[in-house]
């Protein structure tokens, strides 16, 4: 069986591993460290802690059943809502342009619709080499259960080395169904990918905690290797209408098509044009506007620079603006290029679920506010004043 | 109904600190919480279990000290609870633990509905849940942010949720049995009652191990999982942000001046 264990001649006591253990499963018995087993979960945390390498995970060796050499082609989801393509499809053809160089291999877009064709040259425009394409009334709207049968078809028939999504709603839930039926690795939300130029195998960086602790996932077993990615991790690959590619067209079998879920009306609920996830710019608002009215400023500045609007979680809790804005962990979890943090204090449950963003302004009047710590620019001062200003001079750019 | 909940015991972030010269969590006395979002998709077992009869089950995975989480969760109403523990589930991923987890629910049998909570606040994957309806071979609708109506009379049984997305929300109708995970928006988590409280005191919680399970080994723990950690390690610390304070007309000049390339 698989297990932990401490060796013994290594171990010097220090007890780094300790403090990184989140089930507390290590405990200094004359001044070496003992794991008990009952308690850990063989996170992997302990080991990378560990500076004189006392401790090792060993695995038992897992059996390949299939040639993986086989495996060819870094393929990306197409998420498309009613024919219009998610912008996260052309940063991860971006990246997969990358990866397939550093594996000597195609690039491939996955594109399943209604009436979708056309939307096909788009993809070899942007970067695709082939586009898989089903374009059947089946599949006219997102149901897991039918794009996953009609995707892990394809899997089956072409065998992609590599398979990536945006770690969209529908992203998360598609891939993570794929990836038990076909018995493939998948790790959420990555922010980082890379060949290992030696082993040839995709090395996965992704954030856990919040952003607080960055984990490096491999899956050298199993194929394909399957990851979902973050919203602005990556440029956009660029439009070139020069480009050559492949289109594979594929049926769906309506015959099988599962019925048992069937989607109905797609509601917009967001009170700005501009959603969170993609926004290059999002603008928030926190307790620090004191009564639900002010969060218009909010919505102002977000019109100007056209932004979307985000919230803490006490604005939401006190009824100023629908869930869909709240950012945060019980939230949504966002990383634009610029995010403004208007009267928002920084608890960590707020923090978690921005940091990741690459710009960050904070204006708050607490020197001492938490959000100052994972902010580029902090600006102490009252929000009132401040958030018109910048209303005025920004306007003032844009009409230049 | 019968109605199972999965849930996670993880570490309480509102009591995460983080050390400000390594810029490491400090996890030494961190309690261990419910999963914030498993409470929602407990309340909501809950309630429909009030509303249509039945009963609500509640599993997790993971090692002894979890079962307060059990305990946790027939305080608040749940009726039954069962730990799934044993060292050869040490090291599962996400498509170990969906394996185990389905088992389980298996084994349970006769299950109307299953809710998990959209993500775990440790590992944020999101990934656990559709993979127990994959494994199940049940549909599944995530991210619910409201149930609008349940059909026990008709054939099949159909509920209609509605699945919160990026711009907005879709309604789903969706058959009974399948699987869905809730965000916050849901309902709003009940307190303890005082019977709970003496009913988790009392509830004996039976242990299922790999024995009762009879998963294949190569499909669980370490071995069974296609992704492998290779390195755990703390990002680099931001450098401190530039400190702009005075006169709010200079120091709003001098940040659009300095942004503006970016916009």
């Amino acid at each position: 069986m698989s297990g932990i264990k401490v060796i013994l001649d290594k171990c010097v006591g220090c007890g780094l591993c300790l403090k990184v253990c989140p089930v507390d499963a290590i405990k200094l018995v004359d001044k070496k460290a003992v794991i008990d087993l009952d308690k850990c979960t063989l996170c992997g945390a302990c080991p990378d802690s560990c500076k004189f390498e006392a401790i090792i995970i060993e695995r038992e060796k897992v059996i390949v059943k299939d040639d993986l050499s086989q495996y060819k082609g870094v393929w990306v989801f197409a998420e498309q809502r009613d024919g219009v393509i998610a912008s996260v499809v052309f940063e991860l053809l971006n990246k997969a342009r990358q990866l397939a160089q550093g594996l000597g291999t195609y690039v491939g877009a996955v594109l399943l619709g209604d009436k979708v064709s056309e939307k096909a040259q788009e993809l070899i425009y942007r970067g695709a080499d082939k586009v898989f394409l089903i374009d059947s009334p089946g599949l006219s709207h997102y149901t897991s259960e039918n794009y996953t049968k009609a995707i892990s078809g394809l899997v089956g028939k072409y065998k992609p080395e590599i398979i990536l999504a945006g770690a969209t709603t529908t992203g998360r839930s598609l891939v993570s169904r794929i990836a038990v039926g076909i018995y493939a690795g998948l790790t959420a939300d990555c922010t980082g990918l890379d060949i290992d130029p030696e082993r040839k195998i995709l090395i996965q960086t992704r954030p856990a905690f919040g952003g607080n602790i960055m984990a490096q996932i491999i899956s050298p077993n199993f194929r394909p290797q399957m990851a979902t990615v973050r919203h602005k991790v990556m440029p956009e690959s660029e439009n070139n209408p020069q480009a050559k590619g492949e289109i594979i067209k594929e049926t769906f079998d309506e015959a099988t098509r599962d019925n048992r879920i069937k989607f109905l009306d797609f509601i917009k609920e967001t009170i700005t044009t501009v959603n969170l996830a993609e926004a290059d710019i999002i603008v928030s608002g926190g307790r620090g506007l004191q009564e639900q009215k002010n969060f218009s400023l909010i919505e102002e500045l977000a019109e100007t620079l056209g932004a979307a609007v985000g919230s803490s979680r006490a604005c939401v809790d006190a009824g100023w603006i629908p869930y869909s804005h709240q950012v945060g962990q019980t939230g949504r979890t966002v990383c634009p290029k610029i995010y403004i943090a208007c009267g928002i204090s920084g608890q960590i449950q707020h923090l978690v679920g921005m940091q990741s963003s690459k710009l960050i302004i904070a204006i708050n009047k607490d020197p001492d506010a938490p959000i100052f710590k994972v902010a580029n620019y902090c600006i102490v001062g009252d929000l009132f004043k401040v958030v018109p200003l910048l209303i005025k001079k920004f306007r003032e750019i844009h009409a230049k | 109904m019968k109605i199972v909940v999965c849930i996670k015991q993880v570490p309480d972030t509102t009591d995460v600190k983080i050390n400000p010269e390594t810029n490491t969590l400090i996890r030494e006395g961190v309690v261990s919480i419910i999963n914030p979002f498993d409470m929602y998709a407990i309340e909501e077992a809950v309630r429909l279990k009030e509303r249509f009869g039945g009963e609500a089950i509640v599993v997790t995975m993971g090692p002894p000290q979890a079962i307060d989480v059990l305990r946790e969760a027939i305080s608040l109403g749940i009726d039954k609870a069962i730990h799934l523990s044993d060292r050869a589930f040490a090291g599962s991923d996400t498509w170990a633990t969906s394996r185990i987890l389905a088992k389980a629910i298996e084994k349970i049998g006769g299950c109307d509905m299953i809710i998990c909570g959209k993500q775990a606040s440790d590992g944020d994957t999101a990934q656990v849940g559709p993979g127990i309806a994959a494994h199940l071979d049940l549909p599944q609708a995530t991210y619910v942010r409201r149930i609008d109506s349940i059909h026990l009379d008709t054939t099949p049984r159909i509920m209609v949720v509605e699945r919160l997305l990026e711009e907005g929300y879709e309604l789903l109708e969706v058959e009974l049995p399948a699987l869905i995970t809730v965000v916050k928006e849901i309902n709003e988590p009940r307190l303890p009652s005082l019977r709970g409280k003496m009913a988790a005191r009392k509830a004996e919680i039976p242990s299922w191990s790999n024995k009762d399970l009879n998963i294949d080994e190569n499909q669980i723990g370490l071995k069974g999982s296609p992704t492998q950690v290779i390195k755990i390690f703390t990002p680099p610390p931001k450098p401190g942000g530039q400190i702009l304070q005075g006169e709010p007309e200079e120091i709003t000049s001098k940040l659009v001046e300095e942004i503006k390339d970016l916009l």
